[in-house]
């Protein structure tokens, strides 16, 4: 196993896009997080506003550059032909996919930490001053806080569960840009579809099912009671979501011909 | 001494590089590659099957007594025409004059305080003079009145709005009104004092019979709370207004018999407050009413609600348009089309002719199934569609294939200058898809979002809007109801980023090696 995890160490770390796609996520991140937390004042302590969420705006963009990274991760091999090199190097195919699912981890986890510190102290230098002061009931943005330490460290959890998510279904449809476009779709369709039914059950059901609106539900450190479903239950749908998806890829990487 | 080469002959016809050759070549290549054709037909599939789990998803709840049918307006349109009103039949042309001195109001259960009815008045509270064809709801009217913080406004028909002066009503700067008809001219003037008078604006109200009613009336409509993000929505609240009148006076030939109180309409929602009323003593009236004269914009669905599968579809064609480009990089095909046909510019351009015909059909095909069978559920359910013309529905139509085969071409321009499909695919889709889902479920103020659906190719879903947005009704969050640009200067901006695309993919394509 450790022969593999360095393999696939060594192929993502030389890829020229990898790098660039790290350092990408990050600064989309932190750029978009601290753009929402210039762009909202809290003018009462009744505006309803959660601090913790706006200084982590920048997931819903950095997500999909940690999405892209995943899918190449695995779909690039099949899209240039090198998968049968490591399969035939590495005839144990669950072994390469738990390695790859490893490396990843790994770098998502280092880079998501980065960028969710960054956007976290963004959002504290920039929020008191747009009112979200201890006048309108709100302490100063701080990890030590146990709302918002789940918060942050759930986000970063967020994008690593995204990651083997993505791995999973590039596993599954063998291409990028397809694997691309059926994760975006997932993450994206569903808070849309849930925005424009009216029917209250099936706007908590969609939101409950969705990876993204659940996820993100970790986010949440003010109106707990209100949220379609609990900060932590919210991760949990999301890691059954990457399970899912990683067991069926898995099972037909182990099935198909490369 | 020379020594010549052998030209090559061939045994076969010389070939051609014509348009025609080229579109036929490119349209061969699409139609032989099962992925692209799947893709394609699934876009349309995927257009119809979401848009029909959405529609399955609203459930408007009549009341129980029954759905109701909103009055319809003289212009046809749905219209709210819920009011306080005290009149008096006038004959033929007459005027009548007031003067306002207050409005106040009740708003029930604000989020500040939930458990309370606190006074307040709502941007649009209205209290004024009013000259009403009847009782009916929905018949023709034209009023001026002071509102909760727009100032004076001279409204008719419903959909008409005129601005007067800025400013609120109070003991201390009270606001005089007067509305004038003469035949079918209705003319409104405000005045601080009661000699210097302004004209506000004047309508003209065809049909209006010799007998119609003049008086005053005082509305109110629901106060909007919008939360944005995952726990948000929008909800309304019930409130109330009450003005003070004194100084009425009437000019015309009025039977006389004194003022008739009557609410116009009832607010559905719960006799949480007190029914409006009218109070008279020695010249001074006091009204308090609930509802509103204007534009109904709740409680029926539209045509777009039918095809909120376009944002699944958009993302299979751009995952299809760009791989119609990528993938002749990825196997190296795109050497053997550009020896085929070395003007490279000419095969941008007919794969894009290629790419965009067929997500057009595939799109339009898609839209014409999703809304008959969209609305055929809806109706089902018990929801009601607002109706617009049929001029508006092709527009949708249409214009629902338009932005699938602009962003196709889009796409393919993209996918030409990163010669890589998943760079291309992820910008592409964040482009497109996240400025909405921001708006919706981030906690990005409104003004960030709504600059993000101005400036972002994804402008171009406003083609999808179908009925106009009027300032005087306030709705809430609702980035998927009123594109905050108009529906044709958004797809301007998507066919902008495209033509801007396309340059550069012309320019590259012919720039660089294969």
């Amino acid at each position: 196993m450790r022969q593999a995890v360095h393999a696939e160490w060594t192929k993502l770390r030389t890829l020229p896009g990898t790098g660039w796609l790290l350092l990408g996520c990050i600064a989309l991140t932190a750029a978009l997080s601290a753009t929402a937390a210039a762009a909202v004042t809290c003018q009462s302590a009744s505006c309803g506003l959660d601090p913790a969420r706006i200084s982590l705006t920048g997931i819903y963009l950095g997500q999909a550059v940690v999405v892209t990274l995943a899918v190449l991760a695995m779909g690039g091999e099949h899209n240039t032909g090198m998968i049968r090199i490591t399969l035939a190097a590495m005839p144990c195919r669950i072994k390469v996919l738990a390695a790859k699912a490893a490396v990843l981890s790994g770098l998502v986890l280092a880079a998501g930490t980065i960028a969710v510190l960054v956007s976290v102290m963004a959002g504290s230098l920039i929020l008191p001053g747009h009112g979200f002061t201890p006048a309108h009931g709100y302490a100063p943005l701080s990890l030590t806080d146990g709302p918002v330490l789940r918060a942050a460290a759930g986000s970063v959890l967020y994008l690593a569960l995204l990651a083997l998510l993505s791995l999973g279904v590039a596993a599954i449809v063998r291409d990028s840009a397809v694997a691309i476009g059926v994760v975006l779709a997932l993450l994206y369709v569903f808070p849309l579809l849930a925005f424009v039914v009216t029917d209250p059950d099936w706007q908590q059901r969609l939101q409950q099912i969705g990876p993204m609106t659940a996820g993100l539900a970790i986010q949440a450190t003010i109106d707990l009671q209100n949220l379609p479903i609990s900060p932590w239950g919210g991760l949990g749908v999301l890691a059954i979501w990457a399970a899912a998806c990683l067991v069926f890829g898995g099972v037909l990487l182990r099935l198909r011909d490369a | 001494m020379t020594v010549g080469t052998t030209p090559y002959h061939s045994s076969l016809r010389r070939g051609h590089d014509g348009l025609m050759q080229l579109l036929h070549a490119e349209w061969t290549k699409f139609r032989t590659v099962r992925g692209w054709v799947i893709g394609t037909v699934s876009a349309g599939l995927v257009l119809v099957l979401v848009g029909l789990l959405a529609s399955a998803g609203f459930h408007t709840g009549c009341p129980p007594e029954g759905c109701v049918t909103p009055p319809v307006g003289p212009d046809g349109e749905w219209v709210t025409d819920i009011f306080y009103f005290a009149y008096q039949p006038l004959d033929g042309d007459g005027s009548i004059t007031v003067r306002v001195t207050s409005l106040t109001g009740l708003i029930t259960y604000p989020p500040d305080h939930p458990n309370d009815i606190v006074p307040g008045v709502v941007p649009w509270a209205k209290a004024g003079v009013i000259i009403k064809e009847s009782t009916r709801q929905g018949s023709p009217y034209a009023a001026v009145m002071v509102t909760g913080s727009h100032g004076v406004r001279m409204q008719y028909n419903y959909t008409h709005d005129t601005a007067g002066r800025s400013g609120g009503v109070s003991g201390a700067s009270p606001r005089w009104l007067r509305l004038t008809r003469s035949s079918a001219v209705l003319t409104s003037y405000e005045s601080a004092d009661g000699s210097n008078w302004t004209r506000v604006g004047s309508a003209y109200l065809g049909g209006l019979p010799r007998t119609v009613l003049v008086g005053l009336f005082v509305a109110s409509p629901w106060y909007i709370v919008s939360s944005p993000g995952l726990a948000g929505g929008t909800s309304s609240r019930l409130t109330q207004a009450t003005a003070n009148f004194d100084h009425v006076s009437l000019q015309g030939t009025a039977p006389g018999g004194g003022w008739t109180g009557h609410a116009i309409g009832v607010e559905s929602g719960g006799p949480v407050l007190a029914q409006g009323g009218l109070m008279e003593s020695e010249g001074r009236f006091t009204l308090s009413g609930t509802g509103d004269i204007a534009p109904a914009e709740g409680g029926g669905r539209r045509v777009e609600d039918t095809l909120r599968g376009t944002f699944a579809a958009l993302i299979v064609v751009i995952v299809v348009a760009t791989m119609f480009i990528t993938a002749e990089y990825r196997r190296g095909m795109i050497r053997t089309t550009l020896t085929a046909s070395p003007r490279r510019g000419r095969v941008l351009a007919t794969k894009a002719i290629v790419i965009g015909a067929v997500t057009f059909m595939a799109g339009l095909v898609g839209a014409a199934v999703a809304i008959p069978l969209g609305e055929w559920i809806l109706r089902a359910d018990g929801n009601q569609i607002l109706t617009v013309t049929s001029l508006t529905e092709l527009r949708v139509v249409v214009g629902t294939a338009a932005l699938l085969a602009v962003t196709a071409v889009l796409a393919l321009a993209v996918g030409t200058v990163f010669r890589r499909s998943a760079a291309a695919v992820t910008a592409l889709i964040v482009a497109m898809v996240l400025p909405y889902v921001l708006a919706v479920a981030a906690p990005l103020p409104e003004g960030v979002s709504e600059w993000l659906l101005r400036v972002t190719p994804a402008a171009a879903f406003a083609i999808q809007q179908s009925l106009p947005q009027y300032p005087q009704v306030i709705t809430g969050n609702t980035p998927l109801y009123y594109y905050p640009i108009a529906p044709w200067a958004g797809f301007a901006v998507l066919c902008a980023y495209t033509a801007v695309a396309l340059a550069l993919a012309a320019y590259m394509i012919r720039r660089r090696d294969a």
